[in-house]
Order: structure tokens, then C-alpha cells, then sequence
């Protein structure tokens, strides 16, 4: 294969290092230097994808992040491939391999096509809605294939092997690009003493100077980017980031870098050595001030068939031809609105091949540029543009003619020219992304015909950006940019810097052109692409507002312009302008959509970085959790704790079931005795002299009496009067409280005390720390748990002296424990506590002790069925923040005369809270013991209720109790505690209807005889 | 992500170290059984949620663990303070306004 389009001359490329590489299985070959675009334009490769919808060919159109047509997948494996990546911001390495993202079987022979040539002229915005919404329920079914026609490439369907960063940085100035302007302020900014962070998307820094033709300080301007990155890469407080785009910019100056490391070098990242290289970077940048030195795209014109290969943007011609010494064609005709893209004929001319016209709308363009080209005999039509582009697979020729923009109408004869490349400028957009991320609107200068970056505090457009396009004044404007960001960040005293000298142009002004006018009306013409990325016409565009959508956003969303992965960086603004003239405003008035971060498409390996798998998330263990791992525990994740399910035993050679397990396990507890790791119940310890006030405030139950050794039950409101955390918390002094809280609830509980307590009641002399981790819990529990417990503590057991709610201290297993007598099983309980460090130890020695009780380790699950037996709810489970303590019948448990109106009680005599209909907690016994009903199941009263039927509660917890050798559910039924006794019933999805009685909550052992012994 | 002066650590920190509360200057009644049900429940659930500026109540979750007050523009995002516990606001939607006064006159002098 030869590079037919290369030029033996010129650019910044490494004609000494070729590089091979494959695009749709075809092996190319390009150099060092190239990115992916210029290689194919250099192999004269014309058609690169098949449009979105029409299935169309299409070629590249531009040469950096503004690219709609080039988006191809990348990736020689499975685990390489990396959709949407844009052929014109892709170095080129040696191996790469790339293939379009549509077009089936080929791009040059597209199957989906037909789409485009038979349906094409009836496919308006919402066709597909339009034409396949009937019946409604086929939807699924179309959707599935009109999705299969659709789509910008693929997930891999295999991990990715490679490594990604997230890093934290902060500055004083950041510059976001690294072109003349960006280059001025950040040299500014960084001569002042400023900490600079400068980044730029392309594979070099420099911007538009790479591919100028003009001279500074008469010298090549591509020689003052090389001494001014040298200058920039020798000071300390300099960072530069090459291959980084600033992708979005969020509140208070914060912004996300996307630094690419490696994917100039290889697919996956390669190794350096012996260890994989970061691929990518995503830098966390918050700035003191931020200078948008982001520069202009180019708009395209709007006239017929500007989709065909061969149409291109006039900078992407220039920078093609100067940066990469590519041409990509052999006669030129340029059509434009501005001097600017006089530049394109004038670097086709240079590189020796034919400029056909250059089509000029304007009636007398007569700047400096004009006056090179037609110097250099180029023939230039005025008043004139190309309207139409012949040709399918690539431009044959281009049609000519004389147009009026006021009245937006031909004028003159049509003529043919003869040509295989349309280049068209109509001014420049500047890149104002990063500005509108956080909601701020662009501004319309007329001037200018472009938008300009609305205001954002610390944040500077500079050159581009806000529309200053001359080289000295892009210079300047950076260097003041740099100089007030460096300012404003508090640098006292700003240096000033010798900018190069520029040349100075005469120029003529811009007319405003976006959609050419045709001999036939917009519908009727050959299609006018605006968004070549989402095949959103002109037409398309009419039609929308024909169908009354007058908001910008609503067209936008109507035809998809501006969408996804292109965020309508070349066709928005053409688009508007479109919109605006069928409703007769102007552009200003019609508005313009706001763009969204990303501003180029990011690897989600990148926005992970290092939180993935075992990094996901933090796990948090017990002391005990290595024994529980060796035992063959089943774990269960609450919160981030990891906490036995329930320990499987092998039982003739066969693993028990959960369920088999659970049986054993509750029957050892009832019968014997089991032993639980609560290590993960939140622990809070409560110190002060008013720490017995501040309980008797948030708890709805009194504290003024506990004594010490004493533990008591406490529930907690929201100031709603709905039941938020439980536990039990033990007086250890005067001054001294230990709190303990659900599993789940131990910070909010947490962060709940500290908001009473700073917000309110700051005059409370209380203090609250976390001692979750610093104490490991063991419940030893069942009728021998007191015969274990003797032989491993000096605690004096006796039933008299250490009673049921007491709490002693002592010694377990040698080593410092409290040992509080409470029960969540109605068993006789001891809870050990001691400090985590020896936790294990003691778990040890318990079980050494515990082998002739048949010490039975349970987990969560049989915990869950011992309470349920009980009646004793779990916040969380058998409340969900609507239920009050008065609702679970826990009346005993509220002090309605307590002196202080603590949190939750005005609000059980609001007329809601008061009502006798509410869900009120029962029990649920199944007319079926082998029944175990669904929690989250429906109670109905009357079972032959048409549908929908009236709900009358849920099941909370449900489960089969081996000692009561039958399922059991906790529920809430409105009105429950009057129904006591009463049928209700449960219809399920598959058409059976259970049937249950309503009973009290308390299955076993209902007057506490038990856990009293 | 809001960039956060914690008034107790005095340090500005990124906003995942925080926790929003909601509106500030919510003070529960002196007297919660002598307040008619509208009055208990205008303080239970009823909120400003104004288009301008905000008082709101944060905490520094994964920090000091103080509650402390911010003055925000609920538009722009803008925070123009950041208070203690007990303290008020010194900025208002009533002194933002009076300021932008002040220098309107003094650009049309």
C-alpha cells in the first residue's frame, strides 16, 4: 500500500519511523507522528463509517476532539476494545487496529443502507417512534433490531487488563489548552510564581501554531511553542499534562482531567519494567483559577449532500496538509464566509495541487489573504456558494451559484465545477463547553457570530475562547488572561512577559452563513447535514419547528441534535441558526442548548480508577473473622461489615442448606447452648454529667433512675415520632453510658446525638465516642450458657446476684471483659465484651470449654429467627421509618410523663399519629405450618375482593421456626392489636392465596420465664 | 463539588467530606406539648427552599463532625459564608441586594 495522499515534504512527522497498522482488517501503513485520521486520509481512504440512522458513508470531516463521522473501536483483543474513540485525536502506533463502528458487512457495501435510500426521504425526526408505535406491546420486539441497526460501537466483553489513576491536585492557575493562548498565560502565570497546571487534548501542545502559516518574531511559529515548553518544562511550579482533556468543569472550580498515558503507545497499556503502566489518569484538579484557553472549531456550511467523503472543514484541510503533510485530495474547491479559511487554498496550492475555486458569499472580500490567493491565480467567486456536492462514495463535484442571504434564496445559474474536495468555513464557534458545565448560558455576539463563555467566577476565557482570533491579539489576550488568573489567586506582584511579534493582517468581515440556501426548498433538496454524527438535516430541523417545537431544548430533544458523545460542537450553532430563521428570531433569541461534561468521551476505566473489586468498596471485619473463615461460615454483608450467615457443617459427606443449618443451629441455642459474634452492633460511649438528661431526651423511655450495672432497652424517634434505632444502653457510672445501636444505624445514631446535642442542647456538658471497633461482642446464649460461662470468668453467675438486665465487669478467659445479661433470643444470654484485641483469644478458650456443651456457633440468620420467636423487632426490618413505638405495641417502653418533651413525643398526638386505623406490629400464623409466608407479602381481609383489593398490611419478617415446627411471620395490619385472632390473607403473583391469623408477636416463651432463670 | 471552609477545622476541604442537613435556623420550640398541631407541624416539615440565597445547616462528616451553617445561592452554587454554630449569617438575600444597590448607584456616578 502506498500513502498516495503523503507529501514527500513537510509536517511534523517521523518519515524515519513507519508504522503499520490494520483498519476494517486491511493492513496500512503510516508514521510516527500521524494519528489515526491522518494515516487514513494519507492512504486515501475516504469512507470511514456508515451514518447513525441513514446508514451513509461518510468520511472524516475535521482534524481534532470536533470529529462526528471518524468515531471508530480500537483494539487488537477482546479485552482491548475501546468504543467511540475519534480517529483524528488517536496517535498512531504500530500494531493498532481499528474498524468502523457501522456498516454491516462492510462500510463500503452497508446493508442498512436501504434505510437510508428508501426510507430516507420519509424519515423525519421521531420516524421510529412515528412508524413503530403500533401496537404499543411490539415496541420491545422493534426496538430490539432498530437498536441492532444502530449504535457507535461496542463494550468489551472481557476485564480490562489495564491500570488507572485517580489523583487529587490542586493549583493556582489552571490553563485548559495549550495553543497561543494558553501558552501566554500559563508562561505569565508561572513566571509570576503561580503553581501551573497546563493541559491540552492532542498528542503535541501548541494548538493552532502547529499548523500555522504565520511567522512569529519572523521566525516559524511552531520554533516559540518548542522554547516556550522547554521554558514551561524547566520551572517547578509547572505541570504539564500532554494528552489531558479537561472533560468537565464542576462547582468551585473544580475540574476533571483525562490525562492519557499509553494509548499512543499500545491498546493496553505496556509494560515498564515488569509492571504495567497507569493507562490513564484522572486528575481531580481544583484550581484557584481556571483560564479556558479551549480556542475555536470551525463551523461547517450546511448545502446539500455535505455528508458525502470529501467534504471537510477548512482548518482540518490546513492542519492535514501542514501538521501531518497529507493532502486529502487532488482538486479543491472551498467555499466560506471569512478570510480565515483562505489559508486551506492557499497550503493546497503549496503542496502543488489543484484549488479549483475558492466560493466566497461575500460581494467584495478583499483582506490580505483574499489578495495571496488571487496573487497566486486561484480564481475567486464571490457572492457565490457551493450549494450542492455531487458524488456517493466521494465528492465528483461541486455546484456553484450566486445566493442572497437576506432573502436565503439562489439568485444566479448553477455552475459545475469539477472537483474531488469541498472545503467550507463559516466562521468559528468557540469552544465554550467547559463554561455552560455548570449551568451558565452562553453569550451571543453579533460581532463575533459566535457564543461566547457567559460569566463564571474564577474562570477566564482567553484568545478563542471568547472570540479573538488574530495571533498578536490571541498572544496578548493570553498573556493578560495568565496575568489577572495569577492576580486573582493572590499573587502579589505579576511579571510581564515579552510576547514574540505577530504579523498584522488586513482582513474583511465575516458574513453570516451557516445553512446555504438551494434552488429547491430545505425539504426537498438533497439532504443538508447539520450534526452529521446523530443525521440530524436541516429538514429535520424545519419540520421540528413546523411541528410547533419552538424551544431550542425541545428541538434539540426532538432530533437528537447535539447528542451524545458529539455535543453539538460543530452542528449546534448552525442548528440554532436554522431554528431561528423558520421562527423568525434572532440567534440570541432562540437561544442556545447547554453542553454537558464529558466534553469527549472518557473510559469508565478511568472514572473508576482504583475503586474496583476488592477496592469497590472497604469491608470491614471482626477479631473473630479469621475463625469465622476457617468454620466455614456463609457471610452476609450489612453495611460494610461482613458477618456470618450461618456456619454449613458437613453432614454425611453433604453440605447442609441454609435452612438445614439454621434448624440445627436454633434448636442448639433453645436446647444447649450457641454462641454469635455481635462484634458489628454499634457501640457508643456516652460521658458527662448531663449524659443521663441527654438519654432521657432522645430516648422515649426514662433514664433518671438506672443504676449503675444497670442495662436498660431504649428506643429512639425522629422528631416525626416514627421509630428510627433501638438497642440497649448500660449505665457504667453516674457519668457514664454505653449506648449500642443497630448494626446499620451506628453512625447516624451517632451523627443524630452530636446534631441534638451541637445544634440545641449545646449547654449539655456530654461527650459521644465511637467504640464500635475498640470492643468485640460475644453472645453466649441457651439454658447451659451459664455452666460455660463458669468456667472461664471469676464473675459470680449466681441468678440472685448477677440478674437479667444487669451488667458486672471481670475477667473472661483471663483478660478484662464486661459481661452484660441481656438477651435478643429470650434464652439465658451473656454478652462478653472485651477489648478487640483479644477477642479471639477468648472465642478460643470458649470454645476449648465449650466442646462438652456442644457450643454451636450461629450467624445472622438463626439470630434473626430466635428474635422473630420472640417478637423483638429489628429497626430497619420491621420498621421503615412510618411505624411509631405506640404502632408496635411497645407502650411499656414510652414515658408519656417524663419532665423533658423528648425527641418524637408532640408528634404522637398529631391526629396521623393518633389515628387507630395504623399499621399497628402483630403476629402471622399461618393456617399451614409448612406455609413460610413472603416478606414484603400484601394482606388483604377479604379474599374475594376484585382487583385491586385494599391493602391492609405487609409482612416484615418471616420465617420457619424449627421449635415451633411451623412457618411465622411479624407483620403490620392496620388496626392489628384490635384484630388479635382474626383471618387475613395473602395473594401472591402465582395466584395461591395464603391464609394466617393475626397473634401476638411474642411465639415462645411469652412471659420471659427463660431469659429470667 | 462544592470546596467547603469548615469554620471548626478552618480549613477549605472537597465536599464528600460533608454531609447537608438542610435549611439552618430551625429552632425547635421552647414548649413542643404547647404547640397547636399546625405549629408543630409547620416546624416539622415545612422549609423555605427559596431560588436565591440559602442558610443550611452541613456537617463535616468525615472531619471535626461539627454541624455548622452555609450561606449557598441555590442558582449559582455560590457560597458566600461559612458560620459557627449560633452565629448569623452576615449575608442575606436582603444584604445581597442592598450591595448590588450600592454599586449600581455608584456606577451610574
Amino acid at each position: 500500500m502506498t500513502q498516495t495522499n503523503r507529501l514527500q515534504q513537510g509536517g511534523r512527522i517521523d518519515r524515519s519511523r513507519t508504522l503499520s497498522f490494520t483498519f476494517n482488517g486491511k493492513t496500512y501503513r503510516g508514521y510516527d507522528g500521524d494519528t489515526l485520521a491522518s494515516a487514513l486520509l494519507a492512504n486515501g481512504i475516504d469512507i470511514v463509517n456508515r451514518s447513525f440512522k441513514y446508514s451513509r458513508p461518510r468520511g472524516i470531516v475535521a482534524a481534532g476532539a470536533e470529529e462526528p463521522n471518524a468515531v471508530v473501536q480500537l483494539g487488537s483483543t477482546e479485552a482491548a476494545q475501546v468504543p467511540n474513540v475519534r480517529a483524528t485525536q488517536q496517535g498512531l502506533y504500530e500494531g493498532l487496529a481499528a474498524c468502523s463502528t457501522n456498516g454491516w458487512p462492510n462500510v463500503q457495501r452497508d446493508m442498512m443502507s436501504w434505510v437510508g435510500k428508501l426510507g430516507g426521504g420519509f424519515m423525519p425526526p421521531g420516524f421510529y417512534y412515528k412508524t413503530f408505535m403500533a401496537p404499543a406491546s411490539m415496541w420491545m420486539t422493534y426496538e430490539k433490531y432498530i437498536r441492532k441497526g444502530a449504535g457507535l460501537g461496542r463494550a468489551p466483553s472481557e476485564n480490562d487488563p489495564d491500570i488507572y489513576d485517580h489523583l487529587n491536585q490542586h493549583c493556582d492557575v489552571l490553563v485548559v489548552g495549550a495553543g497561543p493562548a494558553g501558552l501566554a498565560a500559563a508562561l505569565c502565570a508561572a513566571n509570576s510564581g503561580a503553581r501551573v497546571i497546563l493541559c491540552d487534548e492532542q498528542e503535541e501542545m501548541g494548538g493552532s501554531l502547529l499548523d500555522s502559516r504565520e511567522m512569529l518574531d519572523n521566525a516559524p511559529a511552531g520554533q516559540w511553542v518548542t522554547s516556550t515548553l522547554n521554558l514551561l518544562a524547566g520551572m517547578d511550579n509547572v505541570t504539564l499534562l500532554p494528552r489531558t482533556t479537561a472533560n468537565g468543569y464542576h462547582d468551585h472550580n473544580f475540574v476533571t482531567l483525562h490525562e492519557r498515558r499509553t494509548e499512543h503507545l499500545s491498546d493496553t497499556a505496556p509494560k515498564l519494567r515488569n509492571h504495567r503502566q497507569v493507562r490513564a489518569r484522572l486528575h481531580r484538579v481544583r484550581a484557584g483559577q481556571v483560564v479556558l484557553a479551549t480556542g475555536a472549531h470551525e463551523r461547517p456550511l450546511v448545502y446539500a449532500n455535505n455528508d458525502v467523503p470529501g467534504n471537510l472543514l477548512a482548518s482540518a484541510v490546513s492542519n492535514y496538509i501542514r501538521r501531518y503533510a497529507v493532502v486529502p485530495g487532488n482538486k479543491l474547491v472551498l467555499s466560506t464566509s471569512n478570510d480565515h479559511a483562505y489559508r486551506a487554498a492557499l497550503d493546497w496550492a503549496d503542496a502543488e495541487r489543484e484549488v479549483v475555486a475558492i466560493v466566497d458569499a461575500r460581494d467584495k472580500p478583499d483582506g490580505d489573504l483574499v489578495q495571496q490567493a488571487r496573487a497566486k491565480g486561484i480564481r475567486v467567486i464571490t457572492g457565490s456558494a457551493v450549494i450542492e456536492a455531487n458524488g456517493t462514495h466521494r465528492v465528483t463535484g461541486a455546484r456553484v451559484a450566486k445566493v442572497d442571504l437576506e432573502r436565503f434564496a439562489v439568485t444566479g445559474p448553477v455552475e459545475e465545477l469539477v472537483c474531488d474536495t469541498i472545503a467550507t468555513s463559516g466562521g468559528y464557534s468557540p469552544v465554550v463547553h467547559l463554561a455552560s458545565h455548570i449551568g451558565v448560558r452562553p453569550t451571543w455576539r453579533e460581532d463575533l457570530l459566535g457564543f461566547v463563555p457567559g460569566d463564571v467566577k474564577g474562570m477566564r476565557p482567553a484568545g478563542g475562547s471568547q472570540g479573538v482570533y488574530a495571533l498578536g491579539d490571541v498572544l496578548a489576550d493570553g498573556a493578560q488572561s495568565g496575568a489577572e488568573a495569577a492576580k486573582a489567586s493572590g499573587i502579589a506582584s505579576v511579571v510581564e512577559l515579552s510576547l514574540p511579534q505577530a504579523e498584522v493582517r488586513q482582513e474583511s468581515p465575516a458574513c453570516a452563513l451557516y445553512q446555504v440556501p438551494h434552488e429547491k426548498t430545505t425539504l426537498r433538496a438533497p439532504k443538508q447535514f447539520v450534526d452529521q454524527q446523530n443525521d440530524v438535516t436541516a429538514a429535520g430541523i424545519e419540520v421540528a419547528t413546523r411541528e410547533g417545537f419552538e424551544s431550542i431544548e425541545h428541538v434539540k430533544r426532538y432530533t437528537a441534535l447535539g447528542f451524545g458523545t458529539d455535543q453539538g460542537k460543530l452542528g449546534n450553532i448552525n442548528g440554532m441558526a436554522i431554528a431561528a430563521r423558520m421562527l423568525n428570531r434572532s440567534i440570541p433569541e432562540v437561544g442556545t442548548t447547554i453542553f454537558r461534561p464529558n466534553y469527549t468521551p472518557i473510559t469508565f476505566g478511568a472514572i473508576v480508577g482504583r475503586h474496583a473489586r476488592e477496592l469497590f468498596d472497604p469491608e470491614r471485619y471482626t477479631a473473630m473473622h479469621q475463625w469465622h473463615v476457617e468454620n466455614g461460615a456463609e457471610f452476609e454483608d450489612v453495611g460494610q461489615w461482613k458477618r456470618p450467615w450461618y456456619f454449613p457443617r458437613k453432614v454425611n459427606g453433604k453440605l447442609e442448606t441454609m435452612d438445614e443449618a439454621v434448624s440445627r443451629e436454633s434448636l442448639a441455642v433453645r436446647n444447649g447452648v450457641g454462641i454469635l459474634d455481635a462484634s458489628t452492633l454499634g457501640k457508643i460511649d456516652i460521658q458527662g454529667p448531663d449524659a443521663r438528661e441527654f438519654l432521657g431526651r432522645v430516648y422515649t423511655n426514662k433514664w433518671a433512675k438506672l443504676a449503675p450495672g444497670r442495662v436498660r432497652y431504649g428506643l429512639m424517634c425522629k422528631e416525626d415520632g416514627m421509630l428510627m434505632d433501638d438497642g440497649t444502653t448500660s449505665c457504667l457510672g453516674d457519668n457514664h453510658f454505653l449506648m449500642t445501636t443497630t448494626t446499620g444505624g451506628a453512625a447516624a445514631v451517632m451523627e443524630w446525638l452530636e446534631l441534638w446535642h451541637q445544634t440545641e442542647w449545646p449547654e449539655l456538658q456530654v461527650y459521644f465516642t465511637s467504640v464500635t471497633d475498640h470492643w468485640a461482642t460475644m453472645t453466649v446464649t441457651g439454658p447451659d450458657a451459664r455452666k460455660l460461662l463458669s468456667e472461664v470468668t471469676d464473675i459470680d453467675l449466681d441468678k440472685d446476684r448477677f440478674k437479667f438486665m444487669d451488667w458486672l465487669n471481670g475477667k473472661v478467659a483471663d483478660v478484662p471483659a464486661r459481661v452484660f445479661r441481656i438477651s435478643f433470643t429470650g434464652e439465658l444470654a451473656y454478652e462478653i465484651n472485651v477489648q478487640a484485641n483479644y477477642a479471639m483469644h477468648v472465642w478460643k478458650t470458649l470454645f476449648e470449654h465449650g466442646k462438652k456443651y456442644d457450643l454451636t456457633p450461629y450467624g445472622t440468620e438463626t439470630m434473626h429467627v430466635l428474635r422473630a420467636e420472640k417478637g423483638l423487632i429489628i429497626a430497619g426490618q420491621d420498621t421503615d421509618g412510618s411505624v411509631t413505638p405506640e404502632d408496635l405495641g411497645m407502650f411499656w417502653a414510652i414515658g408519656y410523663d417524663k419532665p423533658y418533651s423528648w425527641l418524637g413525643k408532640r408528634a404522637l398526638t398529631r391526629p396521623d399519629t393518633a389515628r387507630k386505623d395504623r399499621k399497628q406490629f402483630v403476629g402471622l400464623k399461618p393456617t399451614d405450618p409448612a406455609v413460610v409466608l413472603e416478606e414484603g407479602a400484601q394482606i388483604v381481609f377479604d379474599k374475594d375482593q376484585a382487583i385491586p383489593m385494599s391493602m391492609q398490611g405487609h409482612v416484615t419478617s418471616s420465617y420457619y421456626s424449627p421449635t415451633l415446627a411451623s412457618g411465622f411471620a411479624l407483620a403490620v395490619v392496620k388496626g392489628g392489636l384490635e384484630r388479635m385472632g382474626q383471618k387475613v390473607y395473602l395473594p401472591m403473583p402465582d395466584g395461591q392465596t395464603h391464609e394466617a391469623e393475626i397473634v401476638s408477636p411474642v411465639f415462645i416463651d411469652p412471659k420471659g420465664e427463660r431469659q429470667h432463670v | 463539588m462544592f470546596y467547603i471552609h469548615c469554620p471548626y477545622c478552618g480549613e477549605y476541604r472537597g465536599e464528600e467530606e460533608f454531609s447537608p442537613k438542610g435549611e439552618a435556623h430551625i429552632t425547635r420550640p421552647a414548649d413542643p406539648d404547647g404547640c397547636s398541631d399546625e405549629e408543630w407541624g409547620s416546624y416539622l416539615f415545612f422549609r423555605q427552599n427559596p431560588r436565591g440565597v440559602h442558610h443550611e445547616l452541613w456537617v463535616h462528616t468525615l472531619g471535626c463532625r461539627k454541624f455548622f451553617n452555609i450561606t449557598r445561592h441555590t442558582v449559582s452554587y455560590e457560597i458566600f459564608e461559612t458560620y459557627r454554630m449560633g452565629e448569623q449569617p452576615k449575608v442575606t438575600e436582603q444584604s445581597l441586594a442592598e450591595a448590588l444597590n450600592k454599586t449600581r448607584k455608584e456606577e451610574s456616578v
